[in-house]
């Protein structure tokens, strides 16, 4: 039986645990791309994002001040009944985890009326989707300001083709890496509604760095656009080099037959996500 | 790469004016945070009184919204937020009497001629090193705006804080330089 309180549990130790621990397999892309990279200052810069990693994990302090909005993604086994409240359970564990552990509060009341801060980082955005069987996976991932501004969508003709898909994105990242903290993780959504296709684009990154998508398909436009985005010349930091993503994750799904929808989401250097079982 | 210059603030500020982009400096001294909110209200009190508030002529402003302390320091993670969010307040900043700013990722043409207009520079430190960067900020102290939590205007002490010069007083973009060489580089 998993309750709204296994959840919120869940939650507040991911939270904490993505805050100041570098994910095992983005430190590895790191050093791969640390060891490949050709420019001097890309180096120097990536070797400060490793040394920031160790001095986080070894303190407990936040990887980066802008320890972000809480995306809580719930794959909820249905024949689970959580009860109670379970936005303000999570709610309430978004407040303890940022109080407790003296992270940064960064979300405002509204967007256009009131930018008052709320103070302690909520609400979380929660999304709960149903799958067979028991149990829950919860997925949380912290996204920073600079990374999910540098997002982009866009409702393409089906004629546009993976040629169309490749000129979106990599305009996308031409006109807005610099400032997402690369070397990046490209999530890239395609297919779905317009109302669907960004959390595609988001969901891409919670998969291992660089492990490729399961259709065939996906996984030759993620080859050709990490070679594209790698010859922009952004690197590490934007100050140059060949290491501007790590990874490019493409997500599909179905869609009508009018249209082809394309999201990118682009995730830092830290890509902060756990993932965990809840039984 | 040469070695890194080092420049204390607001002492040795002139001496950024003699530094082309690309140049890698530690950064001491105090420098104060300012991210959208506190541009808001700076900005607001410039233009009633015609000059900046704070004593901030001279200074250095650092787009930064600091954690809390932690681990004995007075904040945990301390890093660069994206500047060009801040280009549409920053040359009437520059104007008034703002030598230096410190940011991360690539800014817009006026900032860029505002720099070369009024002699100051922008620098880069790297965005996500936050934790590391926090082992060179050894004060902090809120100056203004204590309402606004984390865009407070806060005065940080720096002691060897690793940035580069990425636009300097000739107007030299180390984001277009550094990303043309590298592209030209690669290129089969």
């Amino acid at each position: 039986m998993v309750r709204s309180a296994d959840i919120a549990r869940a939650a507040h130790a991911a939270i904490v645990e993505a805050a100041t621990t570098l994910r095992p397999d983005v430190r590895e892309a790191l050093e791969r791309a640390r060891a490949a990279e050709p420019s001097p200052r890309g180096r120097e810069v990536i070797g400060q994002l490793l040394e920031n990693a160790s001095i986080a994990c070894r303190d407990g302090v936040p990887l980066c001040q802008d320890t972000g909005t809480v995306w809580v993604w719930i794959e909820l086994g249905a024949d689970e009944c959580p009860g109670g409240d379970l936005q303000a359970a999570v709610d309430d564990a978004v407040r303890s985890a940022y109080r407790q552990h003296a992270l940064r509060m960064s979300v405002v009341v509204d967007a256009l009326g009131d930018r008052t801060n709320t103070g302690d980082n909520t609400p979380a955005f929660v999304d709960v989707t149903l799958r067979p069987g028991s149990g829950a996976t919860v997925h949380v991932m912290l996204k920073g300001g600079g990374s999910d501004n540098a997002s982009a969508l866009a409702m393409l003709d089906p004629s546009a083709g993976a040629e169309g898909i490749t000129r979106f994105v990599i305009d996308t990242v031409s006109a807005k890496a610099t400032g997402a903290c690369p070397p990046l993780v490209v999530g890239v959504g395609v297919g779905g509604t317009f109302d669907t296709v960004g959390k595609l684009a988001k969901k891409a990154l919670l998969r291992p760095v660089g492990r490729p998508a399961g259709s065939p398909a996906a996984a030759a436009l993620e080859k050709r656009l990490l070679a594209e985005i790698n010859a922009l010349g952004i690197g590490p930091a934007g100050l140059g080099g060949m290491a501007t993503a790590l990874a490019v994750h493409v997500t599909t799904a179905p869609c009508h037959i009018a249209a082809m929808p394309v999201a990118v989401n682009l995730g830092c250097s830290a890509m902060r996500s756990v993932t965990v079982e809840v039984a | 790469m040469s070695d890194p210059i080092h420049v204390t603030l607001p002492g040795d500020a002139g001496s950024l004016r003699s530094l082309k982009a690309g140049t890698e400096v530690l950064l001491s001294g105090r420098v104060f945070t300012a991210r959208d909110a506190t541009h808001i209200r700076i900005v607001a009190e410039l233009g009633e009184t015609g000059r900046l508030p704070y004593d901030l002529a001279g200074e250095t402003l650092f787009y930064a919204g600091p954690t809390p302390p932690a681990a004995g320091r007075p904040a945990g993670a301390v890093g660069p937020t994206t500047a060009a969010r801040m280009d549409a307040w920053t040359p009437a900043l520059l104007k008034a009497g703002i030598v230096a700013t410190i940011g991360k990722g690539a800014r817009g043409d006026s900032v860029r001629t505002a720099c070369m207009m009024h002699g100051a520079v922008y620098l880069a430190a790297v965005g996500g090193a936050a934790a590391l960067l926090a082992t060179h900020v050894v004060g902090a102290e809120t100056i203004a705006y204590p309402e606004l939590g984390t865009e407070a205007l806060v005065r940080l002490e720096l002691d060897r804080l690793p940035v580069w010069v990425a636009i300097d007083v000739w107007g030299h973009d180390l984001y277009a330089l550094a990303r043309q060489s590298s592209a030209e580089e690669m290129s089969p």
